[in-house]
């Protein structure tokens, strides 16, 4: 029997954009520095109709129409996200009669910053492996909050994937997981407030850089994996700059780590966005490459990941969806208004 | 304006999230919204069917006067789409009225379509967007 693994995937990244400049414009911050900065060009944001629930389905749609897997054969539905648009009221089960699975599919919201996505994947591993589900369905959503003018302003942005994990059809199988988790007080938001905090002097060396270099390491030594033994490595990017230095960290040459860097010009997708970049990387990996993939949540954790690509992944690339290279470039541009208006970022009463 | 109540809009849901039309199991024909009972041959003999993902663009119109509830989406795109074997009414978005074109190949897209205000329930449901 086969190793238990990623089926299928679907992508989804709204279309609207906004360039950092028009941003640092409106606040009067220089862009070339922050660009400099953060190393992202621009990034997109939801429609004014559109939500993390949206963005989940749109997601979940194309990797069931990737791999052609009926539904009803999918029997667990886990959403991680940081931006619920009900603080009660689940994600998923809301899933489950969109995607049109049976009502006895497991379904659950995770959370756990930007990791929680991740989280799914593997808690959906194990059922397969136990043989309790046949598919399961891990999504990564998010409309990232930044206070305006704040730093996250810069790169909170929105889009989600979507994983069909099973033992049937496997396109990349799951070789090895290991996570790591500490309290950090990196990043952060209480109930009822509508932007995050962030922990002076934390973002980067005590949470960033420590849970994802500490996870990645940590698979690497336990399971034995040598930097040459993976084709490309994928890291949480809430900049251009922090997966690059990970990656010079523990060694990876810059050709693995910039096929899955998407951050540059769709922003910090939150649960989306190491998962993003798996999902570019996908759509260009050849049977036999090994691919690592971190994720990062911040309060913090990461989970590490290796990942060996078959022989089906041919098939699921010619599928007739939507590939990330495509979307990337499949854009409009909007002004700090409209941008304010579709993240409702204005007093509305809608 | 006044919203669908909660209790329809659940019964709707099949309806709004999948597009499940009925077909008379005698005569064939497609209804959506869904129909209780044929109207063209009276047999109350049918079935859900799931119509397709995509279809084409068979008319559109830009309204700027709109119903309150989507006051904030000015202007809106009003098209009617084929979709398989049904013709279905629904909302264009993430396109220029410019650049829209009759005959022209549009996906469905799951969308918020009715917000009742800052605590009440958010409706979900189809709308169509040119095919990328
Ligand atoms: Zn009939």
């Amino acid at each position: 029997m086969s190793r238990v693994g990623i089926v299928s995937w679907g992508a989804y990244i709204p279309r609207y954009r906004i360039r950092t400049e028009d941003i640092a414009a409106t606040w009067g911050d220089d862009p070339q520095r922050i660009v400099d900065m953060y190393l992202v060009y621009e990034k997109s944001v939801e429609g004014y109709d559109e939500d993390a629930i949206t963005i989940a389905v749109e997601a979940a749609r194309r990797a069931l129409r990737r791999g052609k897997v009926d539904p009803k054969r999918i029997g667990a539905v886990y959403s991680g996200t940081e931006s619920k648009p009900y603080a009660v009221k689940p994600i998923s089960s809301i899933l489950v009669d969109a995607l049109g699975l049976t009502n006895n599919a497991f379904a659950v919201d995770m959370e756990f910053a930007c990791k929680a996505a991740s989280d799914g994947i593997i808690a959906i591993a194990g059922l397969v492996e136990s043989g309790r589900i046949e598919y399961g369905l891990a999504i990564g959503t998010d409309t990232s909050q930044g206070e305006p003018g704040e730093h996250l302003d810069y790169s909170a942005s929105s889009g989600g994937v979507a994983y069909i994990v099973g033992r049937d059809g496997v396109a990349a199988e799951f070789e090895a997981v290991y996570t790591f988790n500490s309290d950090t007080p990196d990043f952060w938001r209480r109930e009822g407030s509508p932007y995050p905090m962030h922990g002076e002097g934390f973002t980067g060396e005590p949470a960033y850089f420590r849970h994802v270099v500490g996870a990645a390491k940590g698979l690497m030594e336990k399971y034995g994996y040598k930097v040459s033994d993976f084709a490309y490595a994928i890291f949480h990017q809430p900049n251009g700059r922090f997966p690059m230095r990970a990656a010079a960290t523990l060694g990876f040459p810059a050709d693995k780590v910039k096929p899955g860097i998407v951050v540059t010009h769709i922003g910090n997708t939150y649960n989306a966005s190491a998962l993003m970049g798996l999902a570019r990387v996908l759509e260009m990996a050849k049977p036999g490459d090994r691919i690592l993939l971190v994720t990062f949540g911040s309060g913090a954790g990461s989970n590490a990941f290796a990942l060996k690509v078959t022989d089906v992944i041919e098939e699921r690339q010619r599928a007739d969806v939507p590939k990330v290279g495509e979307m990337l470039d499949d854009k409009i541009y909007i002004d700090y208004a409209t941008y304010l208006k579709n993240r409702k970022m204005v007093k509305l009463f809608e | 304006m006044e919203h669908e109540s909660v209790p329809l809009y659940w019964r709707n849901i099949p309806a709004y999230y999948r597009l499940v039309a009925r077909r008379c199991k005698r005569c064939g024909e497609v209804y959506f919204p869904p129909v209780l009972k044929c109207p063209r041959c009276g047999s109350n003999e049918l079935e859900d069917v799931e119509l397709p993902q995509e279809g084409e663009l068979v008319e559109f119109t830009v309204l700027r006067s709109v119903p309150t509830d989507f006051l904030k989406q000015k202007p809106v795109i009003l098209g009617l789409v084929k979709l398989g074997p049904a013709k279905v009414l629904g909302q264009i978005v993430d396109a220029a009225p410019e650049k829209l074109k009759e005959g022209q190949r549009v996906e469905v897209a799951f969308r918020r379509v009715v917000v009742d205000g800052k605590y009440g329930l958010v409706m979900y449901g189809y709308k169509f967007r040119p095919r990328p």
